[in-house]
């Protein structure tokens, strides 16, 4: 009986001895979150619904992130409506403006533990996979059922597995590795599949580096992100959180699994160039002045990422022409880097550090670009507008890339 | 169903349907003037009830705010047609109750400003040149919750 860990923990949520990629099931949730954009939405739909009370206040999870602080009237309004429905329904789990990015406080804080089914009103909620957990984005109408039912059905996903082997060079990262993968099968690559990520350079990878894999699945149409849980997974959740959890690993020869062989050995630093993620070029090939970069997101907004670019920026000074914005993804990285002297490192090369949010990413709160403005980021998503101007221009890169290009004032590998 | 198809191109991305900017927005009459104004800031005025939008491929890729397939139903799109389409934006669409019509081979067949002809009940879309392509008919249920508007007033019924 050969499965995949995606078929294998969507069978244990919906109380089935087996399911296969193609099957319409019924999957109780572990963890169902949504934040301050998409929650609005969410708690409208679910009034609508005319359940009173919630199917367990335990397990949603309701993060502030993106609107942080309320920058507008309408913020703030949007808050308040939260606000409320976490008190009525007795939210156990909320965390105001003060806590961070979602797809980053949900590990750290304990919530996502291996072979739980997370549904996330947020299209990155995939980042989760990276624990061995079975976690997607669902929009609000979806997440309102969930809140009145606590469960949701699914099309069982087929799998694609991304083996990836060879030895990362010297200043190439996570980030590297996944816009490759996305510039080669393409933004609609993975449609509804599980993509698992696995091999020796994944093996090798830290907790945070296989987050950043999975974060970007959704970038090629995937379903959820995933990797099997390993030594490094359990020490991570013993760590961070108390429940139990359950290990689920793909059998290699499950019929709905197809494995694409990944080589990253000679891998150079890459960036994705407007207006696609899917259209990604080694730094090399670039010759662009940038106008900012920003450092953070879910993507790349935590302490490995924020150590990278001030090993780069320390002594230095960020080119006069642009600007830079540092956003830690949560309060306890802000914290981390604070001890460890980075955030000095940032301020004094000319960066503006600014609280735990979602930033510049998807363009509705701060660090704004105008026309003809070029920015580069850590995040993931540089559609047109993205970040502001339709007339912008968004390219995506690691942490240490940014780090680089900021000191010269336009795109640059590190030395 | 009868009107103008207003034609895109592949990977059309929830950004560009309804910018960030405005999702602290969640009423229908307000995201419908902003719908696809990351390529085209008249279309919410260009766009007559009953219009179709066709596009390529992954039609609505990238973010799972739910207000995209909103602001498309308040511009009074009656279907999205579209060789394919990314898997959130399906399943959100579907709940909000804007139909999503499959039909590969649809961006040769359809220039943009057409007046095509949609039959739901048959799966057939007939071109202005009476050229017609089949997609993949929506199983009954899908079709109910389209009919009654969405997910959530689909439910409301049934329990009524």
């Amino acid at each position: 009986m050969s499965s995949t860990m995606s078929e294998k923990i969507l069978a244990r949520a919906s109380g089935n001895e087996k399911v296969e990629a193609g099957d319409i099931i019924i999957a109780n949730i572990d963890v169902a979150m949504t934040h301050d954009l998409t929650g609005p939405l969410a708690v409208e739909s679910f009034e609508k619904i005319g359940v009173e009370d919630v199917w367990d206040s335990s397990k949603i999870v309701i993060p502030f992130d993106h609107q942080v602080p309320a920058d507008s009237i309408d913020s703030a309004n949007n808050h308040i409506i939260m606000r409320k429905f976490v008190e009525n329904q007795k939210i156990k789990n909320f965390y105001d403006v003060n806590a961070g990015v979602c797809h980053q406080i949900l590990p750290e804080l304990g919530h996502v533990v291996p072979g739980e089914v997370i549904v996330g009103a947020d299209s990155h909620t995939c980042t989760h996979g990276a624990l061995g957990a079975f976690s997607t984005g669902i929009g609000s109408t979806d997440m309102a059922m969930v809140f009145a039912e606590g469960n949701l059905w699914f099309k069982v996903p087929e799998t694609n597995r991304f083996e990836i082997t060879g030895e990362l060079k010297d200043n190439v990262y996570a980030k590297d590795v996944i816009l490759n993968i996305i510039g080669q099968v393409g933004a609609d690559g993975s449609t509804y599949k599980a993509c698992e990520f696995s091999g020796q350079t994944v093996r090798d990878m830290s907790v945070s580096d296989r987050m950043v894999l999975c974060n970007m699945a959704i970038e090629m149409g995937g379903k959820t992100g995933l990797v099997e849980p390993d030594k490094k997974t359990i020490e991570y959740v013993e760590k961070h959180s108390n429940k139990p959890y359950k290990i689920f690993k793909t059998d290699l020869n499950a019929p709905s699994l197809k494995t694409i062989n990944i080589d990253v050995s000679d891998l150079e630093p890459q960036v994705a160039c407007p207006n696609n993620v899917d259209n990604v070029k080694p730094v090399s090939e670039i010759d662009e002045e940038i106008d900012q970069v920003f450092l953070g997101s879910c993507t790349n907004g935590r302490i490995s990422d924020l150590r990278d670019a001030a090993k780069i920026l320390k002594g230095k000074e960020i080119a006069k022409s642009t600007r830079m914005l540092v956003i830690p993804a949560s309060k306890e990285t802000y914290l981390k880097a604070l001890d460890e002297g980075l955030i000095k490192i940032f301020i004094e090369a000319g960066a503006l550090v600014s609280s735990p949010c979602c930033g510049p990413c998807l363009g509705g709160h701060t660090g704004i670009i105008g026309p003809d403005e070029v920015s580069l980021s850590t995040s993931n998503r540089n559609f047109k507008g993205r970040q502001g101007s339709p007339e912008g221009k968004v390219y995506l890169s690691s942490a240490a890339v940014a780090a680089a290009s900021a000191l010269e004032g336009k795109i640059v590998a590190p030395e | 169903m009868k009107g103008t198809a207003w034609k895109f191109g592949n990977d059309i991305d929830t950004d560009i349907i309804i910018p960030g900017r405005y999702l602290i927005y969640t009423d229908e009459e307000t995201l419908s003037k902003h719908c696809m104004e990351g390529l085209d800031d008249k279309f919410s005025e260009k766009c007559k009830k009953g219009d179709f939008i066709v596009a390529g491929t992954n039609f609505g890729c990238g973010s799972s705010r739910e207000h995209a397939p909103i602001a498309i139903k308040g511009a009074g799109i009656s279907a999205v047609i579209a060789e394919s389409f990314a898997r959130i934006f399906y399943r959100n669409a579907t709940n909000v109750g804007v139909p999503l019509l499959e039909a590969p081979g649809i961006t040769d067949l359809v220039k943009d400003g057409d007046e095509i002809e949609v039959d739901m009940s048959k799966g057939i879309i007939k071109a202005e040149n009476g050229d017609e392509i089949t997609f993949k008919k929506l199983p009954p249920f899908m079709l109910e919750i389209l009919e009654k508007g969405g997910l959530i007033e689909y439910l409301k019924n049934k329990r009524e």
